[in-house]
This record gives structure tokens, C-alpha cells and sequence, in this order.
């Protein structure tokens, strides 16, 4: 009986991992953050795009959702999307905009040519103030409560799907 | 004579490891760091423009006075675990830190077993 | 035509190996004492189409043959000649085509070199072998055809990834096939000695060349892997424990084990189920790693394209092999018995064993960890340098007096463990020499100290040996003292270099100058140049050191390549005796400076010719045992 447990316990022991390979198999392998959500953004200071002001934690206390956009003039992908941050704009949403490693003249003109849907734009010259929310390349947007609490994460252009799920969580 | 040599030998053997190197080497953590928009390369080895402000960010944290552990925590608040090459030794990887000693005192118990038969010969 | 030629020529393998398979059967049921000449005349039919096969893909690169998805899609006409040639195995489809000829060449190699062995574990050996190339093959086939045909045939290919385009890269697949390739034949032995009772020294005769032989090639091919890592890679580094590179490690520490374990079932006609297990572990491990890296289960920057099917496939071909495998040990099994002194050169072969059980189940959890973590919370984690340096490190200090004493020790017992002689002397050296090295390169960490220390046991020991070899003309111990001395120096160099490597990362514009330690580092220039198939920027670097007064120059590159769109940074090394002078320079987008990374590495190059040395030791017993039949 002694020798059949081992076996039992060997075989047993290889299935496991095997299932686990064809499992593994099944997961998709590109990692993102977006699952990153429930913790607080604080500590962070950003200067505003025109440099008389400043975007801080305590930005988030006036609104029940900001979306802070992150974005760049010479970044294609956040042309895409930036129709869609007009659209909430017009739909009530409050968005702050932060130029991500940019020239001033370069941001003025995109919005100029895009439209304007920032309540406030900052501008993070050297990137450092990204990584203060987890940025890791743009487009990337995020909805912070008032208590400056992560509540979405959207990584990568925002289309009409994520348009539609924003409009539902901002409401 | 013998006991002259056996202090030689610990003087010389103290000596040359007494001055274990503290100062962490910024080229250390950013080894440590994974470049998340990379297929495989830590944040020294990248020339990725995400690798760039990291290391940026890393560098403001040392001039802060902050130590190697308040970095990577920091790092793994705003990018998870998946930034940092160091597991780190908590219940979700206890297997992963106690499997190779499990199988190296097991090993050691089967060849203790072995060679506790006295042999006949 | 060259796509019809080709899979006809698979088709072919696929008939022969059924053919063999039958008339084996056949075979092993009549009551011939000889194995037919008929399944010697398939075999070699079936070496030669193979053989043929892969040439056909050869020739269909080095014509740039469109019409072949695979030369399609990985190669160019304006690729010089030998990548093109390369290339051939530089992909999936290609390098499966090349697993499956090194499969069915040492099927045919064991089959006319074991002449000697009985007949039906020679026969079984060869069914089993080709059931393997069959499951190669079909999968080929029906998944991942080099032939398959594209219709129209475009004008141009896609081209070639140029960090393939290196000579180092070119070779590494084949000569690491061949390790891992290789253990399939002692597999499929291990399973044809447990089912024709063909155990002992006589199986242990039958395999012991062949575990050398896939022993030499693994570690020849993975240190081409790393040789190539540091020149071509840009980061100065050989060695990332990348799950690619630890897939490959995996099969080697097995094959380590088993090629010590051999000695000792040859020898005193023990462990015959632990050679066994040994065997059946090192080709599931390489079956395994094949299947880690083609099948996109894992994230690295080594992995081949992935497809889905590929992984299924893959890895119902590795359950079978397993279970199968595991259900005729257990048929089979007979219990042997164990009398081992301590202090006995078994014993510590055994304790070799131990170690290198450690090190496998070490690399092997911490490469799949993260995989069985994801599947069952969900969670993604890293694992990556700092836990393997920090698990295995440790353990390598112990490792390396042992090999000092095991093999003083002689078969069955010794009188005393302290046979080791000058021991005293040998310590006090290893001392000094490690004083010697904190005066020249400066202080480290207490364990690395103790890596110098061990490390220099073994070295001086095998020096002493090996010129009381030299004295006394005892050849047979030659190649076992000269791989042990190139493991210590490996390890020993391994350690200076990681220790004292100065590595400096800053970002400078042209006319720049940087300053620090004893360094200065000025961007002279930047010189634009146009090659056959890429653009190159290059920088003109002058690198002064004051206390040792070096002044060279270095031009690192950036290369934009065409075909496909590309990006690749070409490090300067300057490889001198003692140190190598690394530089690579990155383009900063939308600025005008450059990110330049700056290492000095002391003794690189030594820890080459010390990879080599080992390999060295294994080739020069190969040799011997072939003296010796």
C-alpha cells in the first residue's frame, strides 16, 4: 500500500502541473495595470501648463470624479481619443490634462486644433510626475473620487466602449 | 606553530571580508527594476523612454535619503509586483522560497537513510 | 518546386519511421539473433531523406525561394549569404526541421555504434526513438510546415531580425540542439533497457558516450547563447536568467547528474533506477523547455512567435511521454539494494547528485512560479535575478570544496576524508590569492569572499593535480581535472567580474564631456555611415583612465535596418586581457542628448576561455572512451 500511495502521489503531482501548463496557456501574457485600482494618489505636485498654478491631491476634493488625462501632442494614439474626452467634457466631466513630456507651443496648438476639453492642464516636462500615478505609456487616463481614491484605470486610447463605461461610472 | 597559522589564516580571512560594501549602487535597483513596456529587460538594461523616467524618479528618491526597500515599495504601489525582479517573501510565494530548501533537506534525509545501513561487504 | 521537394522528403521521414517501427516489431518477435539488415538500410534511408530535407529548406534561403512561407517571412534577398543560410534555423518551423534531423541521427548513430549490445534493447531503443520522431514530425507537418507553399510567391521576404545576423547566434541553435536533442536517444534507451531487462553496466556502457556527447554540446551551446548575449545584446551582461535561458539550464544540470551517476552504475553496478530517472527527467526537461518557449505561455525576449495549437500540441506530447514513461518504471521496477560508505567516491557522486537537484528544482520553480501563481490568484509576479543569485549563490560555496574531496576519495571507502593532501597549504594559498585580489580590485561582501576562497581551493588543487598528471603521466584522470579546474576558474571569474564590474549610466550630448571614479569620458563626434542593408549612427567616443592610463577610443552604433523596420544599438566592446571596455549609446526621443551606458568588466574574457576549458574536459573524455572501445 506504501509504494501505491507514492505512485498515487507522484502521478497526482504531475497532473497538477500540467493542468496548470494548459491553463497558463489559456491566460493572456501582456501585463497592464489596469486592474491597479482602489489606492489613493497623493504626494504629487504638478505645475500647470502655463506655470502660474499647480495640480495637487487637493484638486480631487472639489469634484465627486475627476479624469486625469495624461496625453502629448506627438503621441498619434491620443489624437485618436481626444474627441471622445471633448464628448464628456460636453457631458459634464471634469477632466484635468496633463502634457506629457512636451513643448508648451506643441500643446497649445494640438488643443487648438482638437478642441479644448481640460478644466485645468498641467505639464510634466521631465515624466516624473507619470510615475507618481502609475503611468507607464500614453494615452493613459484615470478616474480619481473625491477622497483621491483610484476608481478606473484606462490604459491606451479611450473608444466608443470605454467612452460609454465612463459616462456610466462619472453619472 | 599550528595554532600561529590557524590566526593567520583567520586574520587574513576577516580582514579581506570586513569591509563588505554598503553603499547600494543606483545601477543595482535600476537592475532590479523590470522595464514594463519591454519584452524582457530590466530597467538598466532598456533605452525605453519609460526606463528613462524611472530611473529619474529612482535617482530623486536616493537625494530624498530614501532607502532600497521604500523605492521598490513605492514602485509596486503605483505598478504592482510585476516591476520588481525580487519576489517578495510573503504567504502567496512561501512556495516558491521554501521548494528548493524542501528538496535540499529531503535530499539530505534520503542520503543520510542510505548510508546509515551499515554496509555489508 | 523546392516546397514540393520538401514535403515530400517529410513525408518520407514519416514512412520510414512507421517502416521501422513494423519491421522492429517484427524483429524483436522472430527469433534472429541479428538485427535484420533491412531496418540498418531503412535507417540510413531515413538518415538521408532527413538530411536531404533540410537541405532543400538550405537551398531554398540561400535562393531567396519565396514561394516558402517560412523563407517569406524570415528572410531577404539582401541578406548577406551566410544569415540567409543561417536563418534557416533562426525560426520556429526551421529549427523544429533541424530537432527533428539531430532526432533521426543519433537514432541511426546508436543504432550502428551500439553494435555490441543486445539486440532487442537496441531494437526497442529504436522504436521508442522513432515513436519520438514521429510525434516530431507529424506535429511539423500538420502545424509548423517549413514547406508549406505561398501562392503567388511575393517578390521579397520580410526579413531577417538583424540581432539573429551574428555568427555567435548561428551556431548556438544547432550546437544546443544537439545537447538537447540529444538526450532523446538515452530516453528512448533508458525505456528500451526497462523493457528488455537490459540493466547494469551493460546499459551503463551503452549511454555513456552519449550523455557526454549531449553534455559537451549544452554547454557549448549555452555558452554560445551567453558569448552572444554580451556582444550583440547591449547590456554588457551574459547571463539574465531569463525563462528562455533557464529552459536550457534545466536539461544541463540533469545531464551533469546522470554523466557522474553513469560512472558509478558503470563502475560498481549501482543506482541503475536513479540513472534511469535521471534519463527519463533530462529529455522531459527538454521536451519542456521547448515547450515553455514556443508556445507564448511565457513572457521573454527570446520567445519564438506564438500560436496557441503549438502549445497544445506540445504539451499533449509531453503528457504522454511522461505518463508513459512513468507507468513502465513502475512495471518495471526491482528493488536494488544501497550499501554506500560515507566516505566514498559513490557517495559523493551522489551527493553531486544532491546538489545538482538542488539547483534544477531552484531554477525550476522559479520559472514556473510565476505561471502557476497567474493560474490561481490571478496575480502576476516577477522572478528574476536577485532570487536566483540569492538561493543559488549559497549553495555553490559547499559545491566546489566537494569536488575537491569526492574525487580523491576511492570507490567503496576511503580511510579518511582527509585523503585531500597539501589541504593546509592549499587553504593558506586560497587565502592569500583572495588578499591578493581585495589589494588589486578592492572589498567585498563576506559570501563573495567565500566564493574566492572555494573557488581558489579548487583551482590550486587541480593545478597541483594536473601537474602531478603531468609528472607521473596518469592520463585518465585528465579530462575530469581539467573541466574541474575550469568550473572553479569559471565561478572565480564570474565573481571578480560581478564584484568589481564599474558601470556608470548617463546621458551626454556631442562635445560632452562626463567625469567620475577615474574615468573621463568625452562624445567627440557623431559620424552618420550607410551599409548594405541598414543605416548606422555612429559615436565617437574617447574613454582616459588616469591610474591605469588607458586612452582608447570607442564607436558605438546605432543601426536603423530597413527589412524589416528595425532598431538596434551596437555596443563598442574593447576586449583586453585583463578587462573589457563596454559602451553603448541610445538615442533620447525629441532631445538631443544620448543615454550613454559605460562598463569597465574586469577578466570578461577569461571567463570564456574558462566555459571552454569545461567543455574542453568533457570532449578530451569522449575521446578516451572512444580509445578505449
Amino acid at each position: 500500500m506504501r509504494v501505491n500511495l507514492t505512485r498515487i502521489i507522484i502521478f497526482g503531482f504531475i497532473f497538477f502541473c500540467l493542468s496548470i501548463f494548459w491553463l497558463g496557456l489559456k491566460k493572456d501574457q501582456t501585463y497592464d495595470t489596469r486592474n491597479l485600482i482602489g489606492n489613493k494618489i497623493n504626494e504629487f505636485s504638478i505645475p500647470s501648463l502655463d506655470e502660474t498654478n499647480s495640480f495637487s491631491e487637493q484638486y480631487f476634493l472639489n469634484n465627486k470624479f475627476t479624469i486625469v488625462n495624461f496625453f502629448a501632442s506627438w503621441c498619434a494614439p491620443c489624437r485618436d481619443e481626444h474627441k471622445y474626452l471633448v464628448e464628456l467634457s460636453k457631458n459634464g466631466a471634469h477632466i484635468v490634462g496633463v502634457s506629457f513630456k512636451d513643448k508648451k507651443s506643441n500643446t497649445l496648438d494640438f488643443l487648438n486644433q482638437l478642441g479644448n476639453p481640460y478644466k485645468f492642464i498641467a505639464a510634466d516636462n521631465d515624466g516624473k510626475a507619470s510615475i507618481s500615478f502609475g503611468i507607464y505609456g500614453i494615452p493613459e487616463s484615470i478616474i480619481i473620487n473625491r477622497e483621491s481614491v483610484v476608481v478606473k484605470k484606462i490604459i491606451g486610447p479611450i473608444n466608443q466602449e470605454i467612452f460609454k463605461e465612463i459616462l456610466n461610472i462619472i453619472k | 606553530m599550528k595554532s600561529k597559522i590557524i590566526f593567520f589564516i583567520l586574520a587574513f580571512f576577516i580582514f579581506s571580508s570586513i569591509h563588505a560594501n554598503e553603499n547600494i549602487k543606483v545601477n543595482d535597483i535600476f537592475k532590479n527594476l523590470r522595464c514594463l513596456v519591454c519584452q524582457g529587460q530590466s530597467i538598466a538594461d532598456s533605452n525605453s523612454d519609460f526606463a528613462s523616467t524611472v530611473k529619474l524618479v529612482v535617482e530623486d528618491q536616493i537625494k530624498q535619503g530614501k532607502s532600497e526597500k521604500e523605492i521598490y515599495s513605492f514602485l509596486i504601489s503605483k505598478y504592482g509586483e510585476w516591476i520588481v525582479y525580487k519576489p517578495s517573501f510573503d504567504t502567496k510565494n512561501f512556495f516558491l522560497w521554501i521548494l528548493p530548501y524542501l528538496v535540499l533537506v529531503s535530499g539530505g534525509i534520503i542520503l543520510y537513510v542510505l548510508l546509515r545501513k551499515k554496509p555489508k561487504l | 518546386m523546392l516546397s514540393e521537394f520538401g514535403q515530400l522528403s517529410i513525408f518520407l521521414v514519416t514512412i520510414f519511421s512507421v517502416l521501422i517501427i513494423y519491421k522492429s516489431f517484427l524483429s524483436l518477435k522472430s527469433n534472429n539473433q541479428v538485427i535484420e539488415p533491412g531496418i540498418y538500410q531503412l535507417s540510413l534511408w531515413q538518415v538521408t531523406v532527413t538530411i536531404l530535407s533540410f537541405l532543400v529548406l538550405i537551398a531554398a534561403y540561400l535562393v531567396s525561394d519565396f514561394s516558402l512561407i517560412n523563407v517569406y517571412e524570415n528572410s531577404h534577398t539582401a541578406k548577406p549569404l551566410f544569415y540567409k543560410f543561417a536563418g534557416s534555423w533562426g525560426n520556429h518551423e526551421g529549427s523544429l526541421l533541424l530537432w527533428i534531423n539531430i532526432l533521426v541521427i543519433f537514432s541511426y548513430l546508436f543504432l550502428i555504434f551500439n553494435f555490441k549490445h543486445k539486440k532487442n534493447f537496441r531494437l526497442l531503443t529504436l522504436v521508442i526513438q522513432n515513436l519520438i520522431i514521429l510525434g516530431f514530425t507529424l506535429f511539423l507537418i500538420f502545424n509548423s510546415n517549413p514547406f508549406s507553399k505561398l501562392e503567388p510567391a511575393p517578390l521579397e521576404g520580410l526579413g531577417l531580425n538583424p540581432i539573429l545576423q551574428d555568427p555567435a547566434l548561428a551556431l548556438h541553435p544547432p550546437m544546443l540542439y544537439v545537447g538537447f536533442v540529444g538526450c532523446s536517444i538515452y530516453f528512448s534507451a533508458a525505456i528500451a533497457s526497462m523493457l528488455s531487462n537490459y540493466r547494469g553496466k551493460l546499459f551503463a556502457n551503452s549511454i555513456k558516450s552519449w550523455v557526454l556527447i549531449s553534455w559537451c554540446f549544452q554547454t557549448l551551446g549555452i555558452s554560445l547563447g551567453s558569448i552572444w548575449a554580451y556582444y550583440e545584446l547591449g547590456w554588457g551582461g551574459f547571463w539574465f536568467w531569463d525563462p528562455v535561458e533557464n529552459a536550457s539550464l534545466l536539461p544541463w544540470f540533469a545531464i551533469t547528474a546522470l554523466m557522474h551517476s553513469v560512472i558509478v552504475l558503470k563502475k560498481r553496478e549501482n543506482l541503475y533506477a536513479w540513472v534511469i530517472i535521471l534519463c527519463l527527467i533530462t529529455f522531459i526537461l527538454s521536451v519542456t523547455g521547448t515547450f515553455l518557449v514556443r508556445s507564448g505561455i511565457l513572457n521573454s525576449v527570446h520567445t519564438f512567435a506564438s500560436d496557441p495549437a503549438r502549445g497544445i500540441y506540445i504539451l499533449l506530447f509531453l503528457s504522454v511521454m511522461i505518463f508513459s514513461s512513468l507507468i513502465i518504471f513502475f512495471r518495471t521496477f526491482k528493488k536494488e539494494s544501497y550499501n554506500f560508505y560515507f566516505k566514498s567516491k559513490e557517495t559523493f557522486i551522489l551527493i553531486n547528485n544532491w546538489f545538482m537537484a538542488f539547483f534544477l528544482v531552484t531554477v525550476l520553480v522559479g520559472t514556473l512560479y510565476p505561471i502557476f501563481l497567474d493560474v490561481v490568484t490571478n496575480e502576476k509576479i516577477s522572478v528574476g535575478p536577485p532570487f536566483y543569485n540569492i538561493v543559488i549563490i549559497p549553495l555553490a560555496v559547499p559545491l566546489l570544496v566537494l569536488m575537491v574531496v569526492g574525487p580523491q576519495l576511492s570507490w567503496i571507502n576511503s580511510k579518511s576524508l582527509g585523503v585531500v593532501k597539501h589541504k593546509a597549504l592549499i587553504i593558506i594559498g586560497a587565502l592569500l590569492i583572495n588578499f591578493i585580489i581585495y589589494l588589486i580590485f578592492g572589498s567585498s561582501s563576506f559570501l563573495s569572499n567565500l566564493i574566492f576562497i572555494s573557488a581558489l581551493f579548487l583551482i590550486i588543487h587541480s593545478i597541483l593535480e594536473a601537474y602531478k598528471i603531468y609528472q607521473k603521466k596518469i592520463k585518465f584522470e585528465a579530462p575530469r581535472v581539467i573541466s574541474h579546474l575550469g568550473f572553479g576558474l569559471l565561478i572565480l571569474f564570474i565573481g571578480i567580474n560581478h564584484n568589481f564590474s564599474n558601470e556608470q549610466d548617463f546621458n551626454l550630448k556631442v562635445g560632452e564631456e562626463k567625469k567620475f571614479d577615474e574615468y573621463n569620458i568625452i562624445f567627440r563626434d557623431l559620424k552618420l555611415k550607410q551599409e548594405k542593408n541598414y543605416k548606422a549612427i555612429i559615436g565617437d567616443f574617447e574613454i582616459k583612465n588616469f591610474d591605469k592610463k588607458i586612452n582608447k577610443i570607442l564607436n558605438p552604433e546605432i543601426r536603423i535596418y530597413s527589412n524589416p523596420e528595425t532598431l538596434t544599438y551596437e555596443a563598442a566592446i574593447k576586449t583586453r586581457i585583463d578587462s573589457d571596455l563596454y559602451l553603448t549609446m541610445s538615442n533620447i526621443s525629441r532631445s538631443d542628448y544620448y543615454n550613454i551606458k559605460f562598463q569597465h568588466k574586469p577578466l570578461m574574457i577569461w571567463i570564456w576561455i574558462s566555459v571552454l576549458m569545461v567543455v574542453f574536459g568533457g570532449f578530451l573524455q569522449l575521446v578516451r572512451n572512444k580509445n578505449e572501445s
